[in-house]
This record gives C-alpha cells, structure tokens and sequence, in this order.
C-alpha cells in the first residue's frame, strides 16, 4: 500500500476503508452484469442497455445505502426501493438473487412461462419487489405514496425511486415530482438513470429534457449531479441525500448505456435487443475481465 | 318494496361511511384531485386532517400514489369524478393498482348522464366496462344513500381493489338505518314471476317505478337490485331468470360492457333467454337537467316500462 506523504492518518484510514468498500461493490457490479447478460441471453428476450446503465446504482443501494432484510421481505422498516423504469428488471433480479431474496437459479429462467421473474417486475410474483412496475411514469408517483404513508405512521424508513431519462417524457414523473416537493417528502430519494438514450434514438433528438436538473430544483428538490458508474460517487450521494432537509433529492447519474460490454455501450440498439448467443458468449468474456 | 318519495345524496353516503371508517381504523386514507368538495370527501379531510392528501389536478398522480400508500399497508380511498378516475387514470389503475392487487378503493362520484349540464365531457358512461375489464377489480353501483354508505364500509374490508360508482345527485331512497349490505348478493326489491328486471344505481327505483305501472297492466315484475356489478351474483340472476324467463337490465351506462353487457354473457353461456337493455346506445352525453336527460336517453319509468312490454308482448 503506497500513503501518500501530505496525509494524515485518518484520511490514510479513509482511504483504505474506502478502497475496499469501492472493490467490494465493484466486483459485486461485475457479477450482477455478468446476471444481466446471461439471463437476457437466454431469455433472448430483454431490455440489456438500461439494465447495465443502473448496475452500479443498484448494486449501491442494495448492498450499501438501503436497511434491509432479505430474510424478512416484509420487515416493516425496511427502506423501500421502486424500479419506476420497469423494462431494467434484470439489473433488480440479478442484485435481489445476489441478496438473497430468491434463488440464482430463477434468473435463468427470466420471461418463461411460469416464471418468477416477469418480463417487468411484479410484486405478488417476486420476493423483495414493492411495486409492480412496466408502464413508465408511474413508479416515482407510487413512491410518494409510500413516503406520504411511511410519513403517517412515523416509521423512518427511507425511500428510493429509480427513473429513466426516457421516462422522463412522461408527464406522471412530473405530476410526482411537483407532489413530493409540495409535501417535502425529504425520505425520498430519486435517482435518474441518466444514459442519454431512449428506443427511437437519443433523448436529445426524441424529445430532449432541456436543463433537467434545472427542472428537478424548480419543482422544490435537492439536486446534484454525479457519475454513475463510480460506485464511491454513487454511495455518498445516496448517503447525502438521507439528511432530513425538507426536500425530495434527486441524484442525475450520468451513466452509459450498455455500460460493462463494448459493443452495446451507448448503442440504442440494445435498447430492447437480447445479445444472439455468440454475442452473449463473447459480452461474458468481456464482463470477466472487467 | 314501494318507491319511495324521499331524496338524499349518495355522496353523503360515501361522507358518512368515510368518517365511521375513519374513527374506527387508522389505516384509512383518503385522497381526492381537486374535487373534495364535489365528491364530499372534505368532510373526511376536516375531521381527519394528518390522513387526507389532495393531490391537486393530477387524477393519474392519485391513483398510483394511491397505490403506493396502500403498499404501506394503508387502505386507501381514491376519489374524483369517474370519468376522470376510470378513463384519464386507467392505466394507472390497472398496471399499479389492480396489477399489484393493493387495497385501493376508488370511490368515484359524478357517474352517468345525471352529471347533467356540465355536459358529456363530464358524464362517465363507459366507466363500469373499463373497470369491470380489469382482472382483480370488482365493480359496486349501489341504489340509494343507505347502500352508498353500508357498501363503502363494507369494501373497506374486501381483500384488492374496488371500484364503487357513485352519482351526482339526490336520488329517491330505497333503504334505511336497518340496511345491511351483501356484497355480490344481487337483492331482490319487488318479487315477481313474468319477467326479471336487473338495475343498478338508481336505475333500481326506475325499475321499481316501471313494475308498478306494469303490475296495473297485469305484468308482474321482479326488480332485484344488483349492486355488484363484479363479481356477478351468477346464482341469485340465473334462479330468479330461469322463474320469469325474461330478463330487462336498466343502468345509466352504456349497453355496452356495463351491467347488461354483464348479464348478457351470463345468459349468452348458461341460459339463453329473451333479453332487453335499457341504457345508453352507443352515444356520448350531452347538456341538460339530470330529469330531462334520463327521459331524453330514454331511461325513464315510462320507456323502461314500453321496453318491457314490448318483450312481454
């Protein structure tokens, strides 16, 4: 271990707690992708982009930011998670099978008939999902209902909701956004899944959400900016964003689309589109490596 | 069972239940868009303050934060004008509310044509089809203040979501303090052996009005009273069609999907049978006095009556 000269010994002690929590959570992030692709792969069927682009971020809050029991699903203060972009459910499967909510095996068997794990997640199906999610715009609004809920009781338990940047086009997430902020829903974190693409091509070009973060702080939230993929980033924010200020935070993560496997990243044709299995085969060896 | 003279608002009804409920269990929230006035839930908003949320003009904002307090384990009443609740918040009841099986009641007043003068913009008249559609929902059209009010408290309890379609104004009252309420138990208010007449809302004291006219005629009419329009009372309309052979259905919604459309693909799979509905034919609303309008869609005593002759004849 190479200590900087200039440090003293507690920022040496930091440092060092820090590194091990970044590789902990990284090499969790790396078998949770390794999930992503292989349950899409043989589903061949799945939304691959969008699921790598929140990887980090889940991993993050599941094994970091949020209390919770895998082993009691529905401990009463459990802090709550919300998927609000549905079509990511393989990155919430892959991070809920690594906790322990249900057997690893089920991934493999993801959009099958019978199968546990839906094509989007359903709660009455799949252990540890709040909400069932698919139809955008719909989750963050679910999500204030249960901060307005968990308010009424005095129960301390936080809330995290997870948005796409395409999903952003719909009006429900701003109907909830003017809602949380009217009601200082400060034990709800939101976090935006900021990739930059959406199906038809990039949000710019679809129908561009203009100074998104300007958005957010005039509906009445916290915000701040940071990158995604940093699971260190990642983790602070989510640890700011707990502080009781009377706002909803929002947390833009820049992220990268298909984040993890070269040719899908910040390619919008995996946006929808399960890797071919030579594809899959050759996204697994890169993902290996990583 | 005579028509009665006495008037009184449903909407009162759903008022009263509101605030026993909310006495009695802490779970109760209740949520509105804009409309707590019109829809009475303010009385429940001044009385439980900490327990009421407006969610302002945003009907597909109240449905899936409704759905998400209900994941709290709350149990949530969602109010606003059924249109807007069954047509502008439809995806939101179906994929988060009724999909995920939460214990939301959307008690929607302003129902049917007797919105009146506001006009069809206002007037939810495909409301049942879209609700009684969803798998999980169940659909409750009570008759008078006194069944408004036993059913709201009574669905309270019913495991997932229900809708219950309330109107807008003072209709005849059928029922008093005694009134207990049956879910899906279809109630039979006139005993009758010629021909069968199902109504819902308060259609049911047309179709009261109408067999009293009939009876002078020597057609002797039984009304039931199905305020479960989901799920079906199968038993109760099937024995008292297979006694009369005949059967009318009177609701103040479209023929299409509503309580008719119900009764019809019962009959259609277990017992053929010569079949009339009195409803709204495929056509949107339009402005005018409730009266004018129910003799204008042809929903009066006198028409439902005419219909009844016709298949009697």
């Amino acid at each position: 271990m190479v200590i900087p000269v200039h440090s003293t010994e507690g920022e040496v002690l930091k440092e060092a707690e820090e590194r091990e929590l970044r590789d902990k959570l990284e090499g969790i992030a790396r078998e949770v992708r390794w999930d992503i692709v292989r349950m899409i792969g043989l589903a061949q069927s799945g939304h691959p982009g969008g699921s790598l682009s929140c990887a980090d971020i889940l991993v993050c809050l599941y094994f970091q930011a949020m209390n919770h029991d895998p082993k009691n699903p529905d401990w009463r203060y459990r802090d709550r998670f919300v998927l609000s972009k549905g079509h990511a459910a393989p990155a919430l499967y892959a991070v809920l099978a690594r906790c322990g909510y249900f057997d690893r095996e089920e991934l493999w068997r993801l959009r099958r008939l019978g199968a546990m794990l839906q094509g989007h997640p359903d709660r009455l199906k799949t252990p540890g999902v709040e909400i069932s999610t698919g139809s955008l715009g719909q989750g963050l609004a679910a999500a204030c209902g249960m901060a307005l809920g968990l308010r009424m009781d005095e129960n301390p338990a936080r809330i995290f909701a997870l948005v796409g940047d395409g999903e952003s086009q719909e009006g429900g997430i701003w109907e909830a956004a003017m809602l949380a902020g009217h009601h200082c829903l400060d034990s709800l974190t939101a976090i935006l899944d900021h990739n930059g693409l959406q199906i038809d091509g990039s949000c710019c070009e679809v129908v561009s959400l203009g100074d998104v973060a300007a958005k957010w702080r005039s509906f009445g939230w916290d915000v701040e900016e940071i990158d995604g993929h940093d699971v260190i980033e990642v983790t602070r924010s989510l640890d700011r964003a707990g502080a009781a200020s009377g706002r909803p935070y929002m947390i833009i993560a820049h992220t990268i689309k298909g984040k993890g496997v070269s040719f899908m990243e910040n390619n919008v044709d995996f946006h929808g589109k399960a890797p071919s299995p030579e594809e899959m085969e050759r996204a697994l060896k890169e993902i290996e490596r990583l | 069972m005579t028509p009665s003279q006495e008037t009184r608002n449903t909407r009162d009804g759903y008022a009263a239940a509101l605030l026993e409920l909310g006495e009695r269990d802490l779970r109760i929230v209740v949520l509105d868009a804009d409309l707590a006035k019109s829809t009475q839930t303010e009385k429940f908003k001044l009385r439980f303050p900490d327990r009421f949320v407006d969610c302002g003009v945003a009907e597909q904002n109240l449905m899936a934060t409704a759905a998400g307090l209900a994941a709290t384990d709350k149990i949530v009443f969602a109010s606003t004008f059924a249109i807007f609740a069954t047509g502008r918040a439809y995806d939101q009841v179906r994929n988060t509310i009724a999909y995920s099986n939460l214990n939301v009641k959307i008690c929607a007043s302003h129902g049917g044509i007797t919105v009146g003068e506001d006009g069809s913009s206002h007037q939810a008249l495909e409301d049942i089809a879209l609700m009684r559609a969803i798998p999980r929902m169940k659909v409750v059209v009570p008759a008078d203040y006194y069944e408004t009010r036993e059913a709201v408290k009574a669905v309270a309890y019913i495991e997932g979501p229900v809708y219950v379609r309330i109107g807008r104004p003072k209709v005849p009252v059928l029922f008093d303090d005694t009134y207990s309420f049956d879910f899906g138990k279809a109630l039979v208010l006139r005993p009758g052996r010629d021909v069968s007449m199902l109504a819902c809302g308060f259609m049911a004291h047309k179709a009261l009005q109408a067999a009293e006219e009939l009876a002078s005629g020597g057609i002797e009419a039984e009304v039931l009273d199905v305020h479960t329009i989901k799920p079906l009372d199968r038993e109760g309309i099937l024995e008292s069609a297979s006694r009369t052979g005949k059967v009318v259905t009177c609701e103040e919604h479209s023929v299409i999907g509503g309580l008719g459309g119900a009764v019809a693909e019962l009959l259609a799979e277990e017992m053929p049978l010569p079949m009339r509905m009195v409803g709204i034919r495929d056509s949107f609303g339009t402005s005018g006095t409730a009266d004018e309008l129910v003799e204008h869609f042809g929903l009066g005593s006198r028409h439902i009556a005419e219909v009844v002759r016709g298949l009697c004849g």
